[in-house]
């Protein structure tokens, strides 16, 4: 009998797995976005006890390593809902409670970048608080925020390889489970860093394009 | 009849620093204020507080009707009386020139997009930009973005405007052009407060004049006056411009 060796089968299903890291990391940046924005908005609102609360989930969500988040909600939900609970939701709800955390105190950072004198104008034309915020403040702040969530946006494909540890099978997981069976770690998990790369790298490109062109319009 | 602006014994303190101490005048409608002063003298922040921008520790203000000093002024409804244009233009560089004119009426006043079209192509003829409808604000000279700014304020129909240091960032020939512009508005009837270093321009076209020293309105009349001032501050003040 000889040795299962390296073949294409194996890549299909890392690709298979890629798949999947790309659908987390999805999930991670639409649930995070949304989540984050109304993060933000509280972070910067008129109410103190918004802007503390805000606060507060910010600094205890970057505090918190994404692997312990995601074992805490991963266990957490199993207490109360019993075992077989989809790992995916898991996870997902972990890195989306990551990527809150981090993208809400990096758009508050671009919306703060837009001069105060643009409130000050836009207020002394009557517009409300909101329209303020939609028609004059944040249609700025967005071409600041494009390169730097772009670039967080690498960061999150990056750590869905962490949700492996709560049994979710993606790229990373994958590749642990074709090594166990062929013992091929060298092989396999450049494998898997190619496709890592192939995912994250045309992301790392478009940031640096924005970049540039944000460069050139700033001037 | 009632003055459009009247302030009485306004104090304005930022901690310490007392900016504003007991503060008092007024403008009729269809006056023209030209408040001068050294830098730090608070006419600025007197400015700012007509305008709600600052709120004031002590006195009181009335604009167009709104008790400004009142915690229950209704800020939009005194911003929909009142223009402020600054030093800075302020304009919103991600809108047309047009555009930055049409947000306040379409979105405060919700009249309809054609009609706030006419309207930007009024108030642009008004500050004689008729054919800058279409740029953004990076694209104009200093003077013309402040022309811009003149004009959307304008287009919101205030009762009052507000020139903070208008042209204090420009060049003496984008100041002349602006300054026209004033000039026009002052003749149109607009009740105006500038607060302002050109004092041929304060000398010529203001009714009134406010010269203010150390947080106090030290002198003030006439635009002669500043040919024969009365306190030695003023006279000092008047004679270093020259």
């Amino acid at each position: 009998m000889t040795t299962p060796t390296f073949s294409l089968l194996h890549v299909e299903f890392l690709a298979w797995a890629a798949l999947w890291t790309l659908g987390l990391s999805a999930i991670a940046f639409v649930g995070g976005g949304l989540l984050g924005f109304g993060v933000m908005l509280a972070r910067i609102g008129p109410s103190k006890l918004l802007r503390r609360a805000a606060s507060t989930y910010i600094q205890i969500v970057q505090g918190t390593p994404l692997l312990i988040l995601l074992f805490l909600i991963y266990y957490g939900i199993a207490i109360f809902a019993g075992p077989g609970f989809p790992a995916i939701l898991a996870a997902g709800a972990g890195l989306t409670i990551y990527a809150s955390g981090f993208l809400a105190e990096i758009w508050r950072g671009c919306i703060e970048a837009v001069p105060k004198t643009q409130w000050e104008a836009a207020e002394c034309l009557a517009l409300t608080r909101w329209q303020r915020m939609t028609r004059v403040i944040l249609p700025q702040a967005l071409r600041i925020a494009t390169p730097p969530t772009v670039g967080f946006l690498v960061q999150i494909v990056k750590n869905t390889s962490l949700a492996s540890v709560i049994g979710f099978i993606e790229l990373a997981q994958a590749g642990k489970l074709i090594n166990n069976s062929i013992f091929e770690p060298f092989t396999v998990f450049m494998v898997v860093a190619a496709f890592y790369f192939a995912i994250c790298f045309p992301l790392s490109m478009w940031s640096r394009k924005l970049e540039r062109k944000l460069n050139v319009a700033g001037r | 009849m009632s003055p459009v602006v009247k302030l009485s014994n306004v104090h304005k303190y930022f901690g310490a620093l007392k900016v504003l101490e007991g503060v008092s005048f007024e403008v009729e409608r269809g006056g023209v204020a030209a408040v001068i002063g050294q830098s730090g003298s608070g006419k600025s922040t007197a400015l700012r507080c007509i305008n709600a921008l600052e709120t004031i520790q002590d006195g009181t203000i009335e604009v167009c009707g709104h008790a400004v000093g009142d915690p229950k002024l209704d800020r939009r409804a005194l911003r929909q009386d009142v223009g402020i244009v600054f030093q800075s233009y302020n304009l919103f560089p991600h809108l047309t020139v047009e555009q930055n004119i049409m947000l306040a009426p379409t979105c405060v006043k919700s009249i309809g997009k054609s009609e706030a079209r006419d309207l930007a192509r009024d108030v642009l003829a008004q500050v004689g930009l008729s054919e800058k409808a279409q740029q953004y604000p990076e694209q104009l000279s200093g003077g013309q973005q402040q022309r811009v700014a003149i004009a959307r304020s304008l287009a919101m129909q205030p009762k009052l405007m507000l020139f903070d240091e208008v042209t204090s960032a420009l060049d003496p020939q984008l100041t002349g052009e602006v300054l026209k512009v004033m000039e026009d508005l002052a003749r149109g009837g607009m009740t105006m407060i500038l607060v302002t270093h050109e004092m041929a321009f304060a000398r010529k076209v203001a009714s009134q004049v406010i010269y203010m020293h150390k947080g106090q309105v030290w002198e003030t009349g006439p635009g002669s006056m500043l040919d024969a001032p009365k306190t030695p501050e003023l006279a000092n003040f008047v004679g270093s411009g020259l």
